[in-house]
This record gives structure tokens, sequence and C-alpha cells, in this order.
């Protein structure tokens, strides 16, 4: 059963616009309390910007929206439904993909297979492949390999593929940069940036600040499991004092 | 890493994966040297075949069991054990097409029997994962504890339902003696055993690598959550995997209960040690490990027996161990993230 939605703020133009909106929400893990009172907005199209210092809770933050850590209070609206209680699958089928900071490759089915089982919908369609394939020809060429033989570069690749396999409303990327070489992540700001110009609406984790300046449209800062702050990218870019108190370093420093 | 290395990097781990059915040869092999007389080897390869593929069709279920959902079920064996009560009972209602000697009409008693074992089995595994196994998910002492209990309690149950004496369960007449080529005498029932056990690896290998649902099972024994993420309801398809697992369990323990021509209330529980060595040997989880597991668990039971009776109950013991401190997490380990 749903628990009754939390008053949204209708005051608020944001709000009325946001596709993703977080409450008041709180998760425990354990004995740990992690998010204490999260509220932030995703607005419709574009792509938002969680940052904040290890631990902060981003993370734990994407987990609850799809339902993997179950939110102890608070509440989670997306396109006008609430979310709270919903089992992941039900979550996801609404319109949400989910490409995790590990990547969740399935190592040992085919490349091919990972992007069958994630067109949850019907048949591979040919023309959205070649669309991907502009972006990671790898994937083509390994296409009967099986996915653990790939590099990380790869993986990343082909975890970020099966969340656009089919067209999804919201995209949650967890830090899909770590760990790679310039080049790659060069190759992937690039997709990013193509994706932008679909309808699809990013919510991404990132801890590369030249990646997260580049694509970023607004930004939310998290620290100790609260929003510190939540505004435009470019705000935040252009105020160096502003990163320094909330992240602890410049953007400009570290691109 | 380049793209093309990470080719030249399969070439490797294929070659790994070859290594396995290579050991099942070479076990022939030797068995073939030691033993010195072509029949009475080829009348022990056969009959470990057969075991082998009999204990294969009664691990599978439970390797998949565990590989998608963490899940320990000790009281897999039950499954076995009404498998083969359900057969003895279809069988002896059948007797008169039983005992004639004419194929089709064997078929009519057998088939049915074999039906009724896999459909029984596969009605209680569905019951069993509600109401026994759903409320200790992410527990392990406890599924433990509550499945080791409910083996026994079932097993109480079939000895009020079926009494204490030892159940006949007779095999067809076509199917008894053998086919004699020179001095090789190879049995009827075992090739029978070899010919099924063959087909269920077939079509499990054919659902689990053509079709979505196989898909869906193998991906989520390497990372349930991402399933879930996916949008597909995994317990769903553990449920469904829980009751096939105990189906197949119910057809191996009808055909094992053919192949020793009685039951009694502990086939199953008998059963039970020789199988978590071979899924052990495996790799938990995965089913092309069980089954050459399974080969390798035959040949050597019946291998050992034969040269070295004294040692051959510590026999598959030891071959855990030796695979073991070769590869820790068995033959075909599965990827888990």
């Amino acid at each position: 059963m749903r628990p009754p939605a939390r008053a949204a703020q209708p005051s608020e133009p944001r709000v009325a616009e946001a596709l993703l909106e977080l409450a008041g929400v709180n998760t425990h893990i354990g004995h740990y309390h992690i998010l204490q009172g999260v509220d932030f907005a995703v607005p419709r199209g574009g792509i938002t910007m969680l940052l904040g210092r290890n631990g902060a809770g981003k993370t734990t933050t994407l987990r609850t929206i799809l339902g993997l850590w179950r939110a102890s209070a608070g509440s989670i609206r997306f396109d006008g439904s609430d979310v709270t209680q919903l089992p992941t699958p039900a979550i996801a089928n609404l319109g949400i993909a989910y490409v995790p900071e590990s990547m969740g490759i399935f190592a040992g089915l085919t490349v091919r297979e990972n992007l069958v089982l994630a067109a949850r919908n019907g048949p591979l369609a040919d023309a959205r492949l070649e669309w991907i394939f502009r972006f990671f020809p790898a994937l083509k060429k390994f296409w009967f390999l099986p996915a653990g033989l790939l590099s990380g570069g790869q993986k990343q690749m082909l975890a970020i593929s099966r969340a656009i396999v089919e067209p999804r409303t919201l995209l949650l990327i967890d830090e899909p940069t770590k760990g790679l070489a310039p080049s790659i992540i060069n190759n992937l700001i690039e997709a990013f940036g193509e994706l932008k110009k679909t309808d699809t609406t990013i919510l991404m984790v990132e801890q590369n600040f030249h990646a997260a300046r580049t694509l970023g449209d607004t930004v939310v800062v998290m620290d100790s499991g609260r929003i510190v702050h939540a505004g435009t990218m470019a705000q935040l870019a252009a105020d160096e004092p502003l990163q320094m108190r909330l992240l602890g370093l410049s953007l400009e420093v570290h691109q | 890493m380049s793209a093309d290395d990470d080719a030249r990097d399969a070439l490797p781990q294929a070659r790994l994966a070859l290594i396995p059915p290579f050991i099942v040869l070479a076990i022939a092999l030797a068995g073939s040297m030691l033993i010195g007389s072509t029949s009475t080897w080829v009348t022990l390869t056969v009959a470990g075949l057969a075991m082998g593929l009999l204990i294969f069709i009664m691990a599978s279920g439970l390797t998949l069991v565990f590989g998608l959902m963490d899940v320990m079920n000790f009281a897999h064996g039950l499954f076995i054990a009404l498998g083969a009560y359900i057969a003895a009972t279809v069988i002896r209602m059948l007797a008169p097409a039983a005992a004639e000697n004419d194929l089709l009409s064997n078929l009519s008693a057998v088939a049915p029997a074999l039906a009724a074992a896999f459909v029984a089995a596969g009605l209680l595994g569905w019951l069993f994962e509600r109401v026994v196994i759903r409320p200790v998910y992410g527990q392990h002492l406890k599924q433990i504890l509550i499945t080791t209990g409910g083996m026994i309690v079932a097993e109480q149950l079939i000895l009020v339902l079926w009494g204490p004496d030892l159940l006949p369960l007779p095999r067809p007449e076509t199917l008894r003696g053998s086919f004699v080529f020179g001095d090789i005498a190879l049995e009827k029932f075992r090739l029978v055993a070899v010919v099924v056990g063959l087909a269920v690896f077939g079509a499990m290998l054919y659902v689990l690598n053509r079709s979505k649902l196989g898909l869906l099972i193998r991906a989520g024994v390497e990372n349930r959550e991402m399933v879930e993420a996916m949008g597909y309801r995994i317990r769903r398809l553990f449920v469904g995997v829980f009751a096939a697992g105990s189906a197949l369990a119910g057809l191996g323990g009808a055909l094992w209960g053919m192949y020793q021509e009685s039951v009694t209330v502990g086939i199953g529980a008998h059963m039970m040690v020789l199988i978590f060595i071979v899924i052990i040997i495996g790799g938990l989880g995965s089913v092309g490990g069980c089954f050459v597991g399974a080969l390798l668990v035959g040949l050597v039971a019946n291998y050992v027996g034969y040269l070295a009776p004294k040692i051959a109950l510590g026999s598959n013991i030891l071959l855990m161990v030796l695979v073991l401190l070769w590869r820790p997490q068995g033959l075909y380990p599965v990827s888990k993230s």
C-alpha cells in the first residue's frame, strides 16, 4: 500500500516542473543514518549533477530513488507518482534506468545478451542500436564476446548502452568516468552531450569536475546526508568561493 | 588496455574452460588403464555416466537455486524422495502394463510415473518456497535450520503416507537386462538414464542460452540486484526456478529409484551428500559445472568401487578436495557482482 504523499510545494515554480522530487528523505543502512532529510528536485530534461565529498550520501540517494535502499522517512515523487514504497522493478518500469558505480555488467553474458536483457519492452531495435554504435563502436566489434572480457572503459560503455537501449524518462548514473582514461572520458562526455539532445533527463553523480562542469545544467551538492546547495551549474562554476565552501576545492583547478 | 588486447585475453580463459571436460576424459582413460579389461571398463564407464547424469538431473536445480538467491536448501532431498515414492505408487497402479514384454505398454506405465513424479515434486517445491523458504531469505543460518527441520518433518509424513517398509519400484520388463556386444554388456536402464540425462542437460542449455528467461536466470545468478534495477521481478523468477529444480529432483528421484529398483525414505538424504559434492565441484550456480562435476563423481565412484572398494566411500570427497585445491570456487566459478 502506498503511504499518503507528502504535500508538494505548489508555490515554487521549479517543483511544478520537476520530473523527480525528493522531500525529507531519510535512509538508514543497518545502524547508520545515511540520508538525513534530503530535499531536491530534478527538472525535466537536461543533466542534473549530484556532487559532494566521498561519503556525502550521493550513491545512497540514487539507490534510494530506485528502491534499492528503502527510505525510512520522506517521499519520492517521479513524474507525478509517489514511488517511495514501490518495489525496485516497479520503479524501473516507470521509465528509470540505472548505471551503478560498479557498472553492474553481467560478465558471463555476451555484449548482445546484456543489451537484449536491458530491452525489456521487446526485441532490440536496429535503428537504436546503430545510434548507440555511433557513440560506442567497440560494442559492435565485441558483440558476441562475454562482457567480462571487455576493458573497464568498454564495460562502462556497455553499462550506459544498456540504460539507453530503449528510450527512458530518467537515467540515474553513478560516477561514469571513475577510473577511466582521459580519452574514454572525452568519448563519454560526447555521448552524454548527444543524449542531452533527446528527451531523456539525467541525474548523475560525478567526481570528475571537468565532466560535471561540461555536462551539467543544474547542480545539487550534498554533505553529510543533506543537500547543502542547489542551483545552476553555470552559477556554481562561476563562484570559486562557493566551490571551496561546498566541495573543498576549485572546479577551475580540478579540470 | 586496447580492444584488441581484450580479444587476445579471451583465449587463455577459453582454454581454461576446456580443461574440466578433459579431466573427465583423463579419468576415463586412467580407468581403462587401471582396470585392464575393456568389457569391464565399458560397463563401469556406462554405469558411471548413468549415475553421473542422474545426479546431474537431481542437482541442477539446487545449484541454480543457490546461485540465484543464495538459498541453502538442505531439504532438496525431500523432492527426490517424493518423486521416487510417487513413481513407485504409479508404477504399482499400472503394474500390468509395466510387466508386459512390450515397449509401448511399458512406456504407458513409465511415462505417467515419471510425469507424476515431476509434477508432484514441482508443486511441492512451489509450496515449500512460499511457506518455508520465503520467510528466511538472506539468512543462511535460519535457512539451514528450517530446511533441515522441514526435511525431517517431510520424511516423517512420507512414513505416515507410505509406511516404513522398503517400497519396490521395479523396472519395466523391456528395460531389464542388457544389450550384449561381444563380451561387453550394457545394461538397458543405464542407457536410458544416459539418454534422459543428456536430454535434460540439452534442454537446460537451450533454455539458459537461447531464451530471455534463460538470460534472466544467468544474469540473476551473477547480480540479482541489477536484474531488479532493470525492471524484472526476480522473486517471481526464483519461484519458477525453485519449482522447476524441485520437479527435476523428483524426476531424478524416480529414475534413481528405478535404478535401484526400490525406494526407502532415506533415498533423498542419501543422495544429498553426492549432490553437494557435485555442485561444489562444479561451482555454485553453474549448470555446466554441475554437469561436468556429476560426470566426474559418477565415473570416480564406479571406477574406485571396482578397483578399491574399501576407499570407494571417501573417493568423491577426495575428488572434491583435489578440485578445490586447484580451483577453490569450483570448476566453473560464477562471477558475482
